[in-house]
């Protein structure tokens, strides 16, 4: 029987079998940020486990950054321990840091593939649950805790039991409007948040293979919001030709030498899974979600669940979310008023992302009662961004046009919805509280958000 | 990593679905500098207090029987969203020794393996009794969570086994350290590593 991708990366990962489901697996690549980073260094070297091999470790402060115009380390005071102590530990050790107001620094998940650090076929972890990212380059990735952090950088391994494995096939062409976001969107609202429990996730089908690399990789950052701690797309020319050239990418025989490598990793014809379910891409509209879970999301024309109609297991859930919410069963989402528009997080701040948002935008204004915020992945973005005149097209349109970093995704850098208000947000968690205390979130891709910001509701970017 | 052998106590019934690790833990309680010791006052502090900052009456985890109590009950999918680990010393900080739900978030069943809280997986059905059974004898009823046997005992004296990787039950008995486990194996990690850099030298930067 065939291999499938995520058989092929993890087996070829197993140092030994370590007995009742167990394996020791390598790492090839660890991520470091400074919400995790520095603190699970220090733990590490003060329990007398330095890095053994600094070199595969990476780091870039983005969680708990001012994004603010022009902020340095000062801008939010509570960041700056962090940053400060992953600098040390960092710097004792040769890891590569891409610091503040340094070329490279950004949103670690952007960051990576930016870089050329996550190579199809690698094992990468990050103590972050959005590691899934990189899987859109056909590596194996996932979040990780701070324990496991601590294991990883002194043995560069991990104790692991292997997932059962599952695949999401996309057929068909994107419908107007549709973009990654509403595929992943599309596919948690179908299976609820707690599908990819104990799986691996490979995502396959016509309209997956047809995506660039950037969606691939917002396809995967959601995984986790589906359960599945990893998703992954199958390498192809597609990733080869974004990965050339990139700093960290291997260059001249190298390059042809992994290239060969890495056309031998996509799941064999024969290959069996745990679970399939296959999406037709006539079905995916754009979606924009309720409720204060992934799962709560709907297609933009239609109208807010009513929980009495809704599965009976679920009707607490509804209720109580629709109550956070401030919502009405029943009633269209098209036209909800909206106070706050994000544009940003390791889900949508990429290049693509913001060209997207910028073609809404291009020769409109905002609502007046909105406040918008456009914050770009990473150093690179911002002036790829910059170059094209995109911060031009936000500005004049009255949105905010910031630093990169995570920001008001999880509000661990202070910026915040405020409590009561409403957002649309391009971010990958609506949970209660999630962008402050009290706000209330709404997901969507980075065309929906930014045509909520000009309507100042919810609106649907077909009709733009 | 600290032992968990067998806890009897109050459990309290947090019957809601998809209980997520930012409701556990707020993210910016991780950037001020609290001490993993000291994140109990803070734990589920979105739904324990209000917003002036008194406690909240309604929450189940302000009530009599339930202020101290060492085990929660929930639905499905506990400890699912980030992978913070504060979520688990949080827990642990307002004295939370295992939780017992239908399932739970990867990332938050592997970090409690790693702290010596335990997580319990039970039918939802078996749950919901165990809820109805705490609540009809408040302040008197107990439940009985034994690692050892993979047992939980209900406040009426029903016994209801649990499954748990052998690894993992061995590891939490015992309170071992996985990193020293896993160095005493350095010498086949080196040799994979050796035989790796030969094969995929564009991974070795």
């Amino acid at each position: 029987m065939g291999k499938t991708l995520f058989d092929k990366i993890w087996d070829s990962h197993v140092i030994t079998d370590l007995g009742n489901g167990f394996v020791l697996l390598h790492i090839d690549r660890l991520l470091l940020h400074d919400m995790s980073g520095g603190k699970a260094l220090k733990e590490a070297i003060d329990k007398g486990y330095p890095p053994v091999q600094p070199r595969l470790i990476y780091g870039t402060p983005d969680h708990t950054m001012s994004t603010k115009p022009g902020r340095t380390e000062h801008t939010h005071p509570p960041g700056l321990p962090l940053i400060k102590s992953m600098r040390e530990t960092t710097s004792a050790y040769g890891i590569k840091l891409f610091d503040l107001g340094q070329d490279g620094q950004g949103i670690v998940h952007v960051m990576g593939p930016e870089q050329g650090l996550t190579l199809p076929g690698t094992t990468l972890v990050c103590g972050d649950s959005h590691t899934s990212t990189h899987g859109g380059m056909g590596a194996l990735a996932f979040g990780i805790g701070s324990s496991e952090l601590v294991h990883v950088i002194a043995t560069q391994t991990m104790v692991q039991r292997k997932p059962k494995r599952m695949r999401a096939s996309f057929e068909g062409k994107l419908m107007p409007g549709v973009t990654a976001k509403d595929m992943i969107l599309h596919l948690i609202g179908e299976l609820g948040t707690a599908a990819g429990t104990g799986y691996s996730v490979e995502y396959a089908g016509s309209a997956v293979r047809a995506l660039p690399v950037e969606a691939r990789l917002t396809l995967c950052n959601l995984t986790i919001e589906m359960g599945a701690r990893t998703g992954m797309v199958a390498p192809d020319d597609t990733t080869y030709e974004y990965l050339a050239g990139r700093d960290y990418a291997p260059k001249g025989a190298m390059w042809d030498r992994a290239v060969a490598h890495w056309r031998t990793l996509p799941t064999d014809p024969d290959a069996e899974f745990d679970r399939e379910h296959t999406i037709d891409m006539k079905n995916v509209a754009p979606q924009i979600t309720w409720g204060t879970s992934p799962e709560h999301v709907i297609a933009v024309d239609r109208a807010i669940p009513d929980p009495r109609t809704g599965p009976e297991e679920k009707r607490g859930a509804w209720e109580a979310a629709l109550q956070y919410q401030g919502l009405e069963p029943g009633k269209p989402i098209e036209g909800t008023p909206v106070d706050w528009v994000f544009i940003g997080s390791c889900t949508n701040s990429r290049i693509s992302d913001l060209r997207a948002a910028a073609e809404i935008v291009k020769g409109r204004h905002k609502a007046d009662h909105v406040t918008a915020w456009v914050v770009p992945g990473s150093v690179r973005i911002k002036a790829e961004a910059e170059a094209e005149g995109l911060d031009r097209v936000f500005l004049d349109a009255g949105f905010e046009w910031r630093e990169p970093g995570c920001s008001m995704c999880l509000a661990s850098n202070g910026e915040r919805v405020p409590p009561g208000k409403r957002s649309v947000s391009t971010s990958n968690r609506n949970f209660v509280g999630r962008q402050g205390p009290g706000a209330r979130t709404h997901l969507a891709s980075p065309a929906m958000a930014a045509a909520a910001a000009i309507k100042g509701a919810i609106a649907d970017v077909r009709k733009i | 990593m600290d032992k968990f052998t067998k806890v009897t106590g109050v459990a309290t019934p947090l019957m809601r679905q998809n209980v997520d690790t930012d409701l556990i833990i707020r993210i910016e309680r991780l950037v001020d500098n609290v001490t993993r010791e000291g994140l109990g006052p803070y734990a589920f502090e979105q739904i324990r207090f209000k917003p002036d900052g008194s406690e909240d009456p309604d929450c189940i985890f302000n009530q009599a029987p339930y202020r101290d109590a060492p085990i929660i009950l929930s639905r499905e999918n506990f400890g699912c969203g980030s992978s913070r680990e504060g979520a688990v010393w949080a827990l642990k900080g307002m004295g939370i020794k295992a939780v017992i739900a239908p399932y739970f978030g990867d990332i938050f069943n592997n970090n409690c393996f790693q702290n010596g809280l335990l997580p319990v997986a039970l039918p939802i059905h078996e749950i919901e009794q165990l809820a109805d059974e705490m609540k009809a004898s408040p302040g008197n009823a107990r439940i009985t969570v034994d690692l050892e046997n993979c047992q939980v005992i209900s406040p009426t004296g029903r016994t209801i086994p649990f499954q748990v990787d052998a690894r993992r039950q061995h590891a939490m008995l015992n309170g071992l350290d996985d990193i020293a486990l896993t160095l005493s194996r350095r010498d086949e990690i080196e040799a994979w590593q050796a035989s790796d850099k030969s094969s995929r030298p564009w991974v070795w930067l």
